[in-house]
């Protein structure tokens, strides 16, 4: 009979649970997105105002209404005492601009999935703030993760006065409310950007990997293969991360998926508030600042588009992460 | 009991202490010179020193640190460098707002998480059961964001029977009119995770040996569920709830700030907006010892209603 690695078994679990596959999928597809935009292949034109102010989405047509009050606006004739007035150039370009009709190109009524205020798509400022929202996710998890895991393996296989001082970090990190922790250093730092809000989750988040991975650890290092290790002369580094990590990787990687959801929600939110990405980049944060006030004006697609794009994404990774758990772990089940 | 108490209690020096140090770390070290900030683009060397002096910035580092211990101490953090309102009269008027909006907000969003996680827990594996959960995921994965926006447009923009925001002057007026949508938002975000959580607290008992011998001897199946699994269940329930409390105080403020409650929340989004940082360092040490307060609060707690229970 063939042998099977634990690898392997877990992916022959893991195909076996349909929804986990197909979540799977949804993950990677989004992956793929924020490749293809990274790369420049997709949404690379997102800042062009192809569409009129607020362009509907094309299968509702375009907005009849808009278009006559304007004309209406330009019509109305204007008393000036005889004096001309210094500002009609400059007021007459702005006019231009934020009508998006006179424009150097023709602009476009309606487009895909609507505009938004400047006319840009929003379908291909979903597709762009995928590729941000996604980004801060994977790469705030993934720092967090190695520093949780790297942290939680030497306090649990050291002990000692190195138990000591980290679980004191822990506290200290813990006790301060996870987003309070997380403004408090936006304020200090008071700088945006993906690699700076990626930088600020990652730093902050670690405490809860570093604590299971700990109680892990414990647990493994009076087991027997790594007692043995230790009589073969393995160095303890060696033991650490060749011999347990292994064994402990499955809640490593469950962990880590989960941190990329949790990451990607605070993301929005700081985003949201002005202390995310910066304003020459859109993320799904920035769509859903901006859909607050075009709600009012019953401008949906916007909030639409971002919503539907993070719920999807949020979901298809939490029902990932729940398959992956069930399948690298099924004593869990 | 007692002695378990004070020797929680001991343990509290080391964890504020490095509390205070990640504070002070975080605002005088990596924040930088305050002054440049306050002065605005328009200043001359002369005001910029001048307000170095009045912050006290212009000390050496164990000195501004010997500063900061001391007002903590006397629990007086000096002025707000954007209002110049007092820090503790920030706190004393605000915690009122704070607590109207989140007392109401977790007592029913507790009674309703555990309702309905009784109900799908009692129909585990049914086609509710599941339905509910995937309903719960997804829910979840909506930002808070989109429910604040959809909920502020729909019930009180549209429909009108919600001020869009604002804040009186009397208590009822407050609870009532004001911060009632809010609360609705608040129990619409927090059901999800509360009924997924609970319904595996309530999974949990309901294997237990204690409720198969309950139904061995005949008892009715509601008894098993409301006297037995539920008092169980309750204690991780109560405590998950109860440290919840301090992260809400400072975690609402998108709640605050989309309704116009005058809360902590809403303080901490303006103090971070304006650089604000005596009130922001005062907030996360305030914060950090009542959540380690309520820890302890919880352990004990837990202990009072599970003998079972080994405080070490």
């Amino acid at each position: 009979m063939r042998e099977q690695g634990v690898w392997s078994l877990a992916w022959s679990r893991l195909r076996r649970d349909r929804v986990g596959f197909v979540s799977l999928f949804v993950v990677l597809a989004y992956i793929a997105v924020m490749l293809a935009a990274a790369a420049g292949w997709l949404a690379h034109d997102w800042t062009e105002q192809r569409g009129v102010s607020y362009a509907p989405p094309a299968f509702m047509g375009p907005d009849l209404s808009a278009a006559a009050g304007l004309q209406r606006e330009q019509r109305g004739p204007v008393e000036d005492y005889g004096i001309p007035d210094p500002l009609a150039p400059d007021l007459a370009e702005i006019a231009k601009g934020l009508s998006g009709v006179g424009g150097n190109e023709a602009r476009s009524p309606t487009l895909a999935f609507g505009g938004d205020k400047w006319g840009r798509d929003v379908l291909k400022k979903t597709l762009k703030g995928a590729e941000v929202s996604l980004f801060v996710g994977l790469a705030a998890a993934a720092l967090a993760t190695l520093l949780g895991t790297v942290l939680g393996a030497l306090a649990g296989f050291r002990g000692g006065w190195v138990d000591d001082f980290f679980n004191w970090l822990y506290s200290v990190f813990t006790s301060i409310p996870y987003l309070l922790l997380v403004l408090a250093v936006a304020a200090v730092v008071n700088q945006k950007g993906v690699l700076t809000v990626s930088l600020i989750l990652g730093l902050t988040g670690w405490t809860g990997i570093f604590r299971l991975v700990r109680a892990e650890y414990l647990k493994h290092k009076v087991r027997e293969y790594v007692l043995a290790a230790d009589v073969i002369g393995a160095s303890p580094a060696r033991r650490m991360f060749v011999h347990i990590l292994p064994n402990v990787s499955h809640v490593v990687l469950v962990q880590l998926s989960l941190h990329v959801v949790l990451f990607i929600k605070s993301e929005v939110i700081l985003t949201f508030l002005g202390f995310g990405v910066g304003v020459e980049t859109v993320s799904w944060g920035s769509m859903l600042a901006e859909a607050g006030s075009e709600l009012l004006l019953g401008k949906w697609w916007q909030i639409t588009a971002a919503t539907a794009a993070m719920a999807l994404l949020v979901t298809a990774f939490s029902l990932f992460t729940d398959a992956m758990r069930d399948a690298l772990d099924p004593r869990l089940k | 009991m007692i002695p378990y108490t004070l020797r929680r209690l001991w343990q509290f020096v080391p964890t504020l202490a490095g509390v205070v140090l990640l504070v002070f770390f975080l605002f005088n070290w990596v924040g930088g010179d305050p002054a440049y900030l306050l002065a605005g683009k328009i200043s001359n060397p002369e005001q910029i020193e001048n307000i170095r002096r009045q912050l006290g910035v212009d000390e050496s580092y164990p000195t501004q640190l010997g500063i900061f211990v001391k007002q903590i101490a006397t629990a007086d953090f000096g002025a707000s460098w954007a209002t110049n309102e007092r820090v503790s009269d920030i706190f004393r008027t605000r915690l009122g707002p704070s607590l109207t909006v989140l007392v109401p907000l977790l007592l029913i969003s507790t009674l309703l998480g555990m309702a309905a996680a009784m109900l799908v827990a009692y129909l585990r594996g049914s086609l509710t059961d599941r339905a509910v959960m995937i309903a719960c995921t997804v829910g979840q994965s909506i930002s808070i964001l989109v429910y604040i926006l959809i909920f502020q447009y729909l019930l009180a923009y549209r429909l009108g029977w919600f001020p869009v925001q604002g804040w009186g002057t009397t208590f009822g007026e407050n609870l009532l009119r004001y911060s009632a949508l809010a609360i609705i938002v608040g129990v619409a975000v927090s059901l999800a995770p509360d009924i997924r959580l609970y319904r595996t607290f309530l999974l949990d008992e309901i294997g237990q040996d204690y409720v198969r011998t309950a139904r061995a001897k005949g008892m009715s199946e509601g008894r098993v569920m409301w006297v037995h699994v539920l008092r169980n269940a309750a204690i991780p329930i109560v405590t998950n709830v109860l440290l919840q409390l301090p992260g809400l105080l400072a975690g609402a403020f998108l709640i605050e700030r989309f309704f116009g409650i005058p809360g902590i929340g809403r303080e901490v989004i303006l103090a971070v907006e304006r650089s604000d940082f005596p009130v922001i360092k005062a907030v996360s040490v305030y914060v950090a010892i009542a959540t380690m307060v309520v820890n302890l609060v919880a352990d004990l707690l837990y202990r009072a209603i599970d003998p079972r229970v080994q405080l070490k």
